[in-house]
C-alpha cells in the first residue's frame, strides 16, 4: 500500500503482478490438461457406470476375470523378454559407439534412432510381410505363427532399440578417463577393468534402460494391434474395453494397471540420477578410446548387423508399400498410395496429422518455453513455481494410453464444460502438448539454466521489464533449443498413436489411427504407405533441422563466434 | 572530445543529484573518524541534512542462517562506499537488499527521500555491476549499453549519442559493433559499467565487479572505475572481499562479518584504529599480545607494564589483547631504554622482495611474538639477520586495545 504512494508516476503495469498473473495462468492450465485427465481416471476406477462410489470393486472384477488377467500376464511376460533382449543389444551397441574406434559411428547413430521416426506399429508391418503368412522368410519360424508373441516381442525390440541406446551411451559417455589410465597402470586385465570400472559406471544407465524399455513395451499399443493376433494384452485390452464395449470402468481399471510399471520406473529414474550426478566430478578427463583391431572389427560386425535389421524392418514397409500386389506381383505401383481406395478420408488424415503436428510444435513451443521461463525466471512465488514445475514433469510417468484414457474420462464427463471438444482438432493438439510435455520442458529448463541468472536484475535495474529482455535476449540465446523441442513435438505428433486413438473424432483421424484402421481392414499394403508418409515426412522435418541449425542459425547466432 | 565529454558527464549529474554540485565534496561522517566511538553496529549519525541512502534495522534470513542482522547504515550523496568482509559476511545480500533483487525480511531502505523497502528493483533508480558482466551474448557492445536507453523510448539519435559518450568514457568507442564474446574479460567489465550508467541511475552498485579478472586487469580497472565514478559523482557502493580494492577505491569502507556491520570509516581509519580484532586482523597484518589493562595509560603485558591509551570501557585489571601492526615496529635509533622498549630474537626472516618480514620472539622467554616489517635498507644498516638479539620498540600510539578473546 505504501509502496502506491510513493511509486513514481511514469511506471505503468507491476512486472511482479504480471509475472504472478501469467504463472497462475500457467497453473491452471497444466492442472487442466496434466492433473484433471488423471484424476478422472483415477475416479472413474472406483466407481460404477452411473458415477457411483464403489470402493475397489472394479478392481476385483478385474482380477477374478480370466480373460483380463492372461492379457496383464501376457503383458508382463512379453515386456520382460523384450527388455532382456534390448537392453543387452543396446549395451553392446552404446559400448561400440562410446567406447571403440570402430569406423562409421556417425552411420550407426543415425541408423539406431531410425526407429523414432516412424510410428512404433511400422516393424510389425515389416514382419507381417516378412514373417507373415506371405512372408518370403516364414520357413525360418518353423512353423510357428509370426502373430502373437514372436512378433510383439520382436517388433517392440525395434521400437524400444533407440531409447535404450541413447540412455546408455549417455551413461558410457559419462566416464573417467583417469579410472582407466590407473586400471592399466596397474596392469589389470581387460575382463576385469570391464567389471569393475565400465560396467558399474554404465549401472545406472542399464537399470534406467531396462525400465524405460520395460514401460515402453507394456504401454504400446500399435504393435500388438497389428500383430498379436489372438495375443491379448493390457493396451489392446484398454483399447477393447473402452471403443468396442464402452466399458470405461474396466479401461480405468488396466488404464491404473498400465500407471504402475510407469510411475515406478519414473521413480527409480529420479532416484538413479541424483546418485549418478556425483559418479563424474569435474575434474575427471573424458575418455578416449585406443584402437584395438580385434575389437574394433567384432563391434563393426555386430553394428552392422544390428544397423542391417533397423533399416530393413524400416525398407521393408517402404518396400512393400510400392508393390503392386504382394507376393506374386512384385512390380513397382503407386497404386497403395491412393488411399481413397482403402480408407473414408482418403489423404485427409495425413493432412489432419500434418496440421496437428504443425500446431503442436508450434503452441506447445510456445507454452513450454513460457512455462519454464516463468519457473525458472521469474521471482514469483516459489510454492506456485514448484508445484507448475511439479505438474511439468509428471507426464514423463504418465504412458500416452492412460493419458488418453484419462483425456476420455475427462472431455467424456458431462459436468465439464469442455465437453464441446471432444474429438476435435484441439483435444488432439492439448492431449499431445500434454503427453510430451516433460522432455520438452526438461531441455527448455536445461537451455534457461545455462542464462546468467543476472541478466533479470540487470533489466530491472535498467527498468526494463522482464518481458521485453525474454523477447529480445533470452529467445535468440535459445533458439537452438526452441527448435530442438519443435522438432521432437512435431516428430513425437506425427507417430503417436496409443493417447489420440480415443480422442479423435469423425473429421480428425489422424495418419497413424488411419494405418490402424487399414490394417484391420487387411489393406496392410496402404497401411504401410501411410506409415511411410509419416516416416519420411519426420525425417524431413529432422534433416530440414539439422540444415536449419547448420546454416541459418550459423548466420543469426553469430555472435557466438570469437 | 574528453573535455566535451567530461562537461556533459557533468551534466548529467547535476540533473541527477539536483545541485549537489558536479565536484563531489564526499562529507565524511563525523562518527566515522574516532574509531572508537562508532558503535559496534556501525549507526552513524548524519550530521548535515537526510543521507541519499538509507537502512534502518534491516534482517534477512535463509533458513536458519541469519544473513543480516538489524544493519543500520547511511550512505551520503555522492559517496564512494565499500562493503568489505569475508564471504558469507553478508555484505552481497545488503547490497541486493539495497537493489530490490532479494527484499529483506525487516527493516526499511530509503532512497533520494523516498521509502523503497517494498519497491522492486525497477521502481528504484541504480545501475548494477556483476562479477559475471552479465552482459546479453547476442547484443553487440552499442546495444547492450543502450538496453535502458531503447525502453525508454528515446529519439535514436539520442540514443546513439549517449552510447557512443559512454563508451568513450570507458575507453571503448570504437568497439560498439562488435559482440561480448569478442571482447576480453576487462573490457567487457567495462561496457556492462557503461551499461549500468547509461540511464544516469542516482545509486550505482557494483557487485565484485574485479573479482573475475587477471591481476594486471584489475588494478587498472580499479583506476578507471574510481576516475569515473568521480567524473560523475554518482553515489556507488561496490561489494568486494578484497581488502586492497577496498582501501585503495573506498571513500568510506563497510567492514561486516556474521551479518553486522564491525567498522565504518575511511581507509586510514579502518587500518589505524580499527574497532575490533577482527577488522584489525581483516585488514592489513597485526599481532596481539595477551595483556591485562592497568588503568587509562597502561597495559601489562606478560608483567611488563607499557604504556599505551586504554579505552575507558576496559576496567582496570580486565584481559584485553593489544594489537601492533609489523610496520609500527620501531628498530631504528632505539636503545632499549625507552618505556615501551623490548629485547628481541629475530627468529625468522621471509623475504618479500621490497622488504621482509619478520618473527620476533622476546629475548629470554618464548611468550611474546610479534611481527615486524624491515626494510631492505635497515636490515643493511642494522646487519640484521636470523638469531640476532635487538632492542625495538613499541610505539604507546600504535598500540590499540581490543578485548580479550572469550575462550574457544
Amino acid at each position: 500500500m505504501t509502496l502506491a504512494a510513493h511509486a513514481p508516476p511514469a511506471r505503468r503495469i507491476s512486472e511482479a503482478r504480471v509475472a504472478g498473473l501469467l504463472l497462475g495462468v500457467l497453473v491452471a492450465l497444466l492442472l487442466v490438461i496434466i492433473a484433471l485427465p488423471l484424476w478422472a481416471l483415477l475416479s472413474k476406477s472406483v466407481q460404477n457406470a452411473d458415477g457411483g462410489f464403489v470402493g475397489l470393486k472394479n478392481f476385483i472384477t478385474y482380477f477374478s476375470t480370466p480373460s483380463l488377467v492372461t492379457a496383464l500376464t501376457n503383458s508382463l511376460f512379453v515386456a520382460l523378454l523384450t527388455t532382456l533382449i534390448v537392453v543387452p543389444l543396446a549395451f553392446l551397441f552404446a559400448y561400440a559407439l562410446t567406447r571403440s574406434c570402430m569406423p562409421g559411428k556417425g552411420l550407426f547413430t543415425a541408423l539406431a534412432l531410425l526407429p523414432i521416426f516412424a510410428p512404433s506399429l511400422l516393424s510389425a508391418i515389416s514382419l507381417i510381410y516378412i514373417f507373415g503368412n506371405q512372408g518370403f522368410l516364414k520357413s525360418l519360424l518353423m512353423g510357428r505363427d509370426i502373430y502373437g508373441a514372436i512378433g510383439i516381442v520382436f517388433a517392440q525390440c525395434c521400437y524400444c532399440f533407440p531409447h535404450a541406446v541413447m540412455i546408455i551411451a549417455t551413461a558410457l559417455r559419462m566416464a573417467d578417463g583417469r579410472l582407466y589410465e590407473v586400471a592399466d597402470a596397474l596392469g589389470t586385465t581387460p575382463t576385469r577393468v570391464f567389471l569393475t570400472v565400465t560396467l558399474p559406471g554404465a549401472r545406472y544407465g542399464l537399470i534406467s534402460a531396462a525400465f524405460v524399455v520395460f514401460t515402453l513395451v507394456i504401454t504400446d499399443f500399435g504393435i500388438p494391434k497389428v500383430i498379436g493376433g489372438q495375443f491379448n494384452v493390457l493396451a489392446t485390452d484398454a483399447y477393447k474395453q473402452i471403443v468396442g464395449q464402452q466399458n470405461f470402468e474396466m479401461g480405468a481399471v488396466v488404464g491404473l494397471i498400465l500407471l504402475a510399471p510407469a510411475v515406478l520406473a519414473f521413480a527409480v529414474d529420479r532416484h538413479i540420477q541424483k546418485r549418478q550426478v556425483a559418479l563424474l566430478s569435474a575434474r575427471a578427463v573424458p575418455y578416449e578410446p585406443k584402437p584395438k583391431a580385434g575389437r574394433d572389427m567384432a563391434l563393426l560386425a555386430f553394428c552392422a548387423a544390428i544397423g542391417l535389421i533397423l533399416a530393413g524392418m524400416l525398407g521393408m514397409a517402404v518396400w512393400a508399400s510400392f508393390i503392386q500386389y504382394w507376393p506374386y506381383n512384385l512390380t513397382l505401383s503407386l497404386k497403395h498410395y491412393d488411399f481413397a481406395e482403402y480408407e473414408p478420408g482418403g489423404w485427409g488424415p495425413y493432412l489432419t496429422s500434418l496440421k496437428m503436428a504443425g500446431l503442436v510444435a508450434i503452441i506447445g513451443t510456445g507454452l513450454i518455453l513460457i512455462g519454464a521461463y516463468l519457473i525458472e525466471k521469474t521471482k514469483g512465488s516459489l510454492i506456485l513455481r514448484g508445484f507448475a514445475h511439479l505438474l511439468a514433469m509428471l507426464p514423463m510417468a504418465v504412458p500416452g494410453l492412460v493419458l488418453g484414457l484419462g483425456y476420455v474420462f475427462f472431455v467424456n464427463a458431462k459436468w465439464n464444460p469442455l465437453n464441446i471438444f471432444y474429438g476435435t482438432l484441439t483435444v488432439l493438439v492439448v492431449n499431445t502438448i500434454a503427453h510430451f510435455y516433460t522432455v520438452a520442458h526438461i531441455t527448455a529448463t536445461t537451455a534457461l539454466k545455462q542464462i546468467d541468472t543476472e541478466f533479470e536484475s540487470v533489466s530491472a535495474s535498467l527498468k526494463v521489464p522482464f518481458w521485453v529482455t525474454f523477447r529480445r535476449v533470452t529467445v535468440p540465446i535459445t533458439l537452438p533449443a526452441i527448435l530442438d523441442i519443435a522438432v521432437y513435438m512435431f516428430v513425437n505428433a506425427l507417430t503417436t498413436i496409443s493417447a489420440v486413438v480415443f480422442l479423435y473424432g469423425p473429421g480428425t483421424k489422424l495418419a497413424s489411427i488411419a494405418i490402424v484402421h487399414m490394417d484391420e481392414a487387411g489393406a496392410t499394403a496402404a497401411a504401410a504407405a501411410m506409415a511411410t508418409c509419416i516416416v519420411l515426412t519426420a525425417i524431413a522435418a529432422k534433416l530440414m533441422h539439422l540444415l536449419l541449425d547448420r546454416f541459418v542459425l550459423g548466420h543469426l547466432q553469430r555472435w557466438r563466434k570469437r | 572530445m574528453g573535455q566535451a565529454l567530461r562537461e556533459q558527464g557533468r551534466t548529467e549529474v547535476s540533473d541527477e543529484t539536483s545541485g549537489s554540485g558536479p565536484a563531489p565534496d564526499p562529507v565524511i561522517q563525523t562518527t566515522g573518524i574516532g574509531g572508537q566511538d562508532v558503535t559496534a553496529d556501525g549507526t552513524a549519525e548524519t550530521a548535515a541534512g537526510e543521507a541519499f541512502l538509507s537502512a534502518r534495522a534491516l534482517s534477512k534470513s535463509f533458513g536458519q542462517f541469519q544473513a543480516l542482522k538489524s544493519i543500520d547504515l547511511d550512505v551520503n550523496r555522492g559517496e564512494f562506499v565499500c562493503f568489505l568482509g569475508p564471504s558469507g559476511c553478508g555484505k552481497t545480500t545488503l547490497l541486493r537488499a539495497i537493489a530490490g533483487l532479494d527484499r529483506q525480511d525487516s527493516g526499511t531502505i530509503r532512497m533520494g527521500g523516498r521509502d523503497v523497502s517494498q519497491a522492486p528493483p525497477s521502481e528504484r533508480d541504480f545501475g548494477i555491476v556483476f562479477q559475471s558482466y552479465a552482459l546479453f551474448p547476442n547484443l553487440t557492445i552499442a546495444d547492450n549499453v543502450g538496453y535502458g536507453l531503447v525502453n525508454q523510448r528515446r529519439p535514436k539519435a539520442e540514443i546513439a549519442a549517449r552510447v557512443n559518450e559512454l563508451l568513450s568514457l570507458v575507453g571503448l568507442k570504437e568497439q560498439g559493433v562488435k559482440y561480448p564474446v569478442q571482447l576480453s574479460g576487462g573490457q567487457q567489465q567495462r561496457v556492462a559499467l557503461a551499461r549500468a550508467l547509461a540511464t544516469s541511475p542516482g545509486l550505482l552498485l557494483l557487485d565484485e565487479p574485479l573479482s573475475a579478472l587477471d591481476a594486471q586487469v584489475r588494478l587498472r580497472l580499479r583506476e578507471e572505475i574510481r576516475s569515473v565514478q568521480k567524473r560523475l559523482g554518482v553515489t556507488t557502493i561496490m561489494v568486494t572481499h578484497d581488502q586492497e580494492e577496498a582501501l585503495s577505491m573506498a571513500e568510506r569502507i563497510v567492514v561486516m562479518n556474521h551479518g553486522v556491520i564491525e567498522q565504518v570509516g575511511s581507509p586510514e581509519d579502518i587500518y589505524r584504529k580499527p574497532a575490533s580484532a577482527f577488522v584489525a586482523e581483516f585488514i592489513g597484518r597485526i599481532s596481539f599480545l595477551p595483556g591485562i589493562a592497568r588503568g587509562p595509560d597502561a597495559v601489562e603485558i606478560d608483567g611488563r607494564r607499557f604504556a599505551c591509551k586504554v579505552p575507558a570501557a576496559f576496567a582496570p585489571g580486565a584481559p584485553v589483547l593489544v594489537g601492533l601492526r609489523p610496520e609500527a615496529v620501531r628498530v631504528r635509533g632505539v636503545t632499549g631504554k625507552e618505556g615501551n622498549a623490548l629485547s628481541v630474537r629475530i627468529a625468522d626472516l621471509e623475504f618479500l622482495g621490497p622488504y621482509c618480514r619478520a618473527m620476533l620472539v622476546e629475548d629470554g622467554g618464548a611468550a611474546l611474538e610479534l611481527l615486524a616489517d624491515f626494510s631492505a635498507n635497515l636490515i643493511g644498516d642494522l646487519g640484521l639477520y636470523e638469531g640476532k638479539v635487538i632492542p625495538v620498540e613499541l610505539p604507546a600510539e600504535a598500540l590499540r586495545v581490543f578485548p580479550a578473546r572469550s575462550a574457544p
